[in-house]
């Protein structure tokens, strides 16, 4: 079946044309969507891909009548689906549709499913809503859990959203959607808050039940791999405007507007990320950090009987970091790989083993020596914005460090220094009196690596220091740390579950696996030969764009 | 860098806060009647001087709104003569001083407990907890009986009394906001920098939970005006020739029957004031929630 | 869960000990009962037999170990005015109060519910700033004036009502009226708010998604979830109505637990003080284990 052939394809099953919604608030109305138009038909999966702040949410959101209006003004535009307008549907007229031929999915399943009640019920209430209360309701509940891939149903139907885990979450979210065979499926991010090697067990499952029941899927993503490996088409959005559409591999391997260009050459894509990469330009073999059977245990005590159990969040973790060296440690939520970093900063207590910094077991530290190691090891954390006291001032954020360890910089030379080093990292001195929530995302994570290095620090250990930003902004943050290791002699530990950011960046790899680590390798060698089943699984997790694997399965 | 920008509701640049005020009517009469009420604590015993204490024997138990005694008597005169609406204006200073001390001490002490007994978990954290629990577990007015009577009803006692009552919602709303706000990112980036406990719940935590506290505190004054009312009511507040509107209240209450306007001026007095409180504080909880703010806004829409 | 009803319960043991030792040693501070209990010009000898009797010659330390003693054999004591076990007294009076405060709990929590989740349904439509206001003010009004306001209007003014006493279903009306009207005014605000941030809960968008019925979103899925907080909110309230139980009943006359303890405390009753605030204390145990219990079932993910 040929999609490019459009003389074949059938007539969309909904026509945006022209939608425009605006905010309305004091001042101008601030434009979410502006002049939006797409398609989709049965059967089809089209992809809107944009970053934070696009528009690609409430245009979808518009069309399932979810937007409150007000604050939200439909400004104009049609929104035709099977001839009928659903930009103006009254209340009843939209209940008919909604949950039965139009369905929706979200980002956050745990905070989209209703905490009080059983997820069977939750299920149920879609096929009441629409009057099919009647018949065998629970064994359809059943078959439809066990279709979309949730073991042992007959129990699990009885229970609550919270005792799921987050990828079962999404499938009950899917089950939800799909109960009434919907003619379209929307999908905002539906991922983004899972594993790579759970997103790519939903987009497969996604993918599945859109070939069994010829729905049409509108999948809502930032994330160009899964757009990929999941779009016929593609329409881009940015600042609320479509900026580029068509079959998804043209706009990939051909895009048009300079906005995609920019995406597009952001992302590290496979042997591209060997090619241009920003691993050390030179290692010294002088070990600055060694890290011996590093243990953390949780006792958790489980109901007044059972005792107590012992949860081993990390196990025996051993690893040397070398003077000017990149460490990547790459793991999914729960590896321990987090747990790692915060006992290295001395954030919490290990249970067991010794880390050598500088000659000097960082765990046995007290008092001064304790002072002198904080100056000398910063740590750069996920978000950016709360990792910053937001009533603080740049310019008091930056000199924090000084305040605290006296002895680094005289106070006169406070001022002059946060210039030098907001310059350092990119921004500009009349950015030292602003707060926190006037920046960018990627500004933000600016201004904690110029706080870092402001104690002069040999050692920062970044825990995904970049996966919160925007992908273009990811690969700006990453050419800042490459430049400033190499100008400052500075060595990572680069903490993330990213494995094209790390292969890009990082010049040895340890892979974490539930508290322990599963390989350790030299960053070509680790993505040419994965030795161990559980890297396999994660390197073959990256989705592969949608035309690729259509051309291996042919 | 626009298109990182998170689309935040513009806020005009021009006193945003005046105008979301003036947009809701009845917040905005409140806030003029609280204003009013504060000029006439500070400025209206010098203007009507030693009238509420000035005894007159044609002027016993003066109907309101009778102008021929003046413009103090337009309230009326209680039984010994004395013009009600300057009574008023003398009893609003020993109320809103009296409430005004409780709160602003129970806000210092409760907040400065609910720090350590957040930030720390050592043994006089747990102390301060149960202490807390001790004072909420019981009814405070009897609590406040039993104390007031034994210790003699004075300014201080009462505000003490009055202070130790509701210093459990103070501790517990900054314990609980310290709780949240010591696993924030930000805790953690100070201590991996070396930074004390002291600084880490001073300069830190402490300015964070400081609003939440300052919110709370107006509802509370609310409350404590009423509490106050009800133990000079019981007879048990500042005793004469001192008076609240609660005890004014109590004056008035065996004339029911004669000369209701004894009773009901300073009990309207307080409602008036409570509810103002009230339905200003309603008022900022609106503004300051981002997801209601568009409420008070002025939602201007593109001409088409 | 039997480990947390145990921990529980320690908890509020030191709480009433806690509030007894207290209360102990304050009605010790008022003075000599003797004063009250004999006659004037009863000689010094009838003084101290009568202070031996009821073991007021030991040192106060003495006396609370005594009273500690008897307590842990249930022996509260004997009340000095009526000449019968404190407790007895106590216990007497106690159910009234607990007649009036659960009618008025009950009737304020069913009518919040209910003028709550509607005017959240419809924000800034006129019945939302209509149920705003009614209640803003009812949260805001001294329910000592309440009270004497309702008793001039309706007993005095009109004769519908009788101003104080007990017997007939009429007598029952202004005491609940003035009970009811504080705690429904907060409810309301409660419920109104919490329904607000369910509704914009993502759950709630869902909801939507699913094509449910718009009133089976509100009660359903919103109110549902809203009821934990409106739970906390009314199991203090209903605390805090023995202190509206303090003033109301002394007001109109009723013979429960807080006139009494007012009674009681005057007199110097000490004996009967004590059991008045050991009931209360008790019963407030017993009705927060039930909240908890509540919490529980209302809450799947809440397990002790």
């Amino acid at each position: 079946m040929s999609k490019i052939d459009d003389a074949r394809m059938p007539a969309p099953i909904l026509q945006v044309e022209g939608l425009t919604v605006d905010f309305l608030s004091d001042g101008d109305p601030v434009r979410a969507v502006d002049d939006v138009s797409f398609h989709v038909a049965r059967g089809e999966t089209l992809v809107i891909l944009g970053e934070s702040g696009s528009g690609k949410s409430v245009s979808t959101s518009t069309l399932m009548g979810l937007v409150d209006c007000p604050p939200g003004h439909i400004v104009s535009g049609r929104c035709l689906f099977d001839g009928q307008e659903l930009a103006r549907l009254d209340e009843d007229k939209r209940r008919a549709l909604n949950g039965r031929r139009i369905a929706m999915i979200f980002q956050d399943p745990l905070a989209s499913l209703n905490p009080v009640y059983t997820v069977g019920r939750q299920i149920e209430e879609v096929y009441r809503s629409h009057g099919e209360g009647r018949g065998d309701l629970r064994s359809r509940i059943l078959d439809l859990m066990r279709r979309v891939g949730i073991p042992e149903p007959e129990q699990r139907v009885d229970h609550y959203p919270h005792q799921f885990s987050g990828g079962q979450r999404q499938r009950i979210m899917i089950a939800i959607a799909i109960a009434l065979k919907p003619d379209i499926l929307i999908a905002d991010e539906p991922t983004t808050a899972l594993d790579v090697s759970v997103q790519a067990q939903i987009l497969d499952l996604l993918r599945d039940l859109q070939r069994e029941t010829g729905m049409a899927l509108i999948m809502i993503t930032h994330d160009l791999e899964v757009a990929a490996s999941m779009a016929d088409r593609i329409i881009v959005m940015n600042s609320g405007k479509v900026v580029e559409a068509g079959p998804a591999r043209d706009v990939f391997e051909t895009p048009q507007h300079a906005y995609t260009r920019k995406l597009i050459a952001a992302l590290p894509h496979g042997e591209a990320a060997d090619a241009g990469h920003k691993r050390s330009r030179e290692r010294a073999e002088e070990v600055l950090l060694k890290v011996e059977g590093l243990g953390k245990d949780y006792v958790l005590s489980s109901g007044a009987f059972a005792g107590k159990s012992v949860f081993k969040a990390v196990e025996d973790v051993g690893f040397h970091l070398c003077k000017g060296e990149t460490l990547g440690i790459v793991g999914e939520s729960g590896s321990g790989k987090s747990s790692v970093a915060r006992m290295l900063m001395r954030l919490n207590e290990p249970t067991s083993g010794k880390a050598i910094f500088a000659g000097q077991n960082i765990f046995d530290l007290t008092g001064k020596d304790l002072m002198a190691f904080r100056r000398r090891v910063q740590m750069v954390f996920q978000d950016p914005y709360g990792s910053m006291n937001p009533r603080m001032s740049v310019r008091s954020i930056i000199s924090e460090p000084w305040q605290i360890h006296g002895d680094i910089l005289p106070r006169a030379r406070w001022r002059d220094r946060v210039v030098e080093l907001l310059e350092l990292v990119g921004l500009k001195a009349e950015h030292e009196g602003r707060y926190i929530h006037q920046f960018s995302g990627g500004q933000r994570q600016r201004i904690a690596i110029a706080r870092a290095l402001a104690s002069e620090p040999e050692l920062i250990i970044c825990d995904e220091a970049v996966s919160a930003l925007d992908v273009s902004i990811q690969a700006q943050v990453i050419d800042l740390l490459a430049d400033l290791r190499n100008r400052l002699g500075l060595s990572y530990i680069f903490i993330t579950h990213d494995l094209p950011i790390v292969r890009h960046f990082a010049d040895r790899i340890l892979v974490m696996k539930q508290g322990r680590i599963v390989e350790e390798n030299e960053t070509t060698a680790l993505f040419a030969t994965p030795l161990h089943d559980y890297t396999r699984t994660l390197l073959n997790a990256v989705p592969l764009p949608k035309w690729q694997t259509r051309r291996e399965t042919a | 860098m626009t298109l990182l920008s998170a689309p935040v509701a513009a806020i005009s640049p021009r006193m945003p806060l005046l105008s979301y005020l003036w947009r809701d009517k009845m917040a905005f009469a409140s806030a003029l009647f609280l204003v009013l009420l504060l000029l006439l604590v500070l400025f209206g015993p010098l203007l009507v001087g030693d009238a509420a204490a000035r005894l007159g024997l044609r002027q016993r138990n003066l109907a309101p709104f009778t102008f021929n005694g003046g413009f103090l008597y337009v309230l009326g005169a209680d039984t010994l003569g004395r013009p009600i609406l300057a009574r008023l204006i003398v009893g609003a200073q020993n109320t809103i001083l009296i409430a005004a001390a409780a709160v602003f001490s129970s806000m210092l002490v409760g907040g400065a407990l609910g720090l350590i007994a957040g930030y720390s978990e050592r043994w006089y954290s747990h102390v301060i907890q149960r202490f807390a629990d001790v004072i909420m577990s019981f009814p405070s007015l009897l609590l406040a009986l039993i104390v007031l009577y034994t210790l003699g009803p004075s300014m201080t006692n009462l505000v003490i009394v009055l202070a130790i009552t509701r210093l459990p919602i103070y501790l517990r709303t900054a314990r609980a906001e310290v709780l949240e706000l010591r696993e924030r990112m930000f805790v953690s980036a100070a201590r991996s920098m070396g930074a004390s406990p002291v600084r880490i719940v001073f300069h830190h935590i402490a300015p964070l939970v400081l609003p939440t506290l300052v919110t709370i505190s107006a509802i509370d004054f609310a409350t404590v005006i009423l509490a106050e009312s009800a133990l000079s009511f019981l007879g048990l507040g500042i005793q004469p020739p001192d008076f609240t509107w609660g005890a004014m209240v109590a004056n008035g209450r065996g004339y029911l029957q004669t000369a209701w306007w004894i009773a009901f001026w300073p009990g309207l007095a307080i409602m008036m004031t409570t509810l103002s409180l009230n339905i200003l504080s309603n008022w900022a909880r609106t503004v300051a929630d981002p997801q209601q703010r568009w409420r008070l806004q002025a939602l201007r829409k593109t001409a088409r | 869960m039997l480990r947390y009803l145990g921990r529980r319960a320690s908890y509020s043991l030191i709480s009433i000990i806690g509030l007894v030792t207290l209360v102990f040693f304050l009605t010790r501070l008022t003075g000599d009962p003797s004063a009250l209990y004999l006659p004037l010009d009863a000689s010094a000898d009838a003084r101290a037999q009568f202070a031996r009797l009821n073991g007021l010659d030991q040192p106060a330390i003495v006396q609370f170990f005594t009273y500690l003693g008897n307590l842990a054999q249930l022996d509260f004591g004997q009340s000095l005015r009526q000449n019968r076990s404190a407790m007895e007294v106590a216990l007497e009076a106690f159910p009234e109060t607990l007649k009036l405060a659960f009618l008025a709990i009950a009737l304020a929590t069913s009518l919040a519910i209910v003028v709550g989740s509607l005017a959240a349904a419809r924000p800034g439509s006129l019945f939302d700033r209509i149920a705003s206001l009614v209640s803003l003010a009812g949260a805001s009004a001294p329910d000592f004036w309440i009270a004497i306001v309702g008793i001039l209007l309706f007993a005095v003014g009109f004769g519908l009502l009788p101003t104080s006493g007990t017997g007939s279903a009429a007598h029952w009306v202004l005491p609940i009226f003035v009970l009811t009207l504080r705690p429904f005014g907060l409810l309301v605000q409660v419920v109104r708010g919490t329904m607000l941030s369910a509704l914009s809960a993502a759950y709630i968008k869902t909801a939507r998604a699913k094509g449910m019925p718009r009133r089976e979103i509100i009660f359903g899925h919103a109110l549902r979830n809203s009821l934990l907080p409106i739970v906390t909110v009314a199991g203090d309230l209903a605390t805090g109505l023995v202190n509206g139980a303090v003033v109301v009943e002394s007001i109109f006359g009723w013979p429960g637990i807080g006139k009494l303890m007012i009674d009681s405390i005057i007199q110097r009753d000490f004996a009967v003080v004590q059991s008045t605030i050991l009931v209360t204390a008790v019963a407030i145990f017993l009705l927060n284990i039930a909240i908890d219990l509540l919490y529980a079932f209302l809450d799947p993910r809440i397990r002790y």
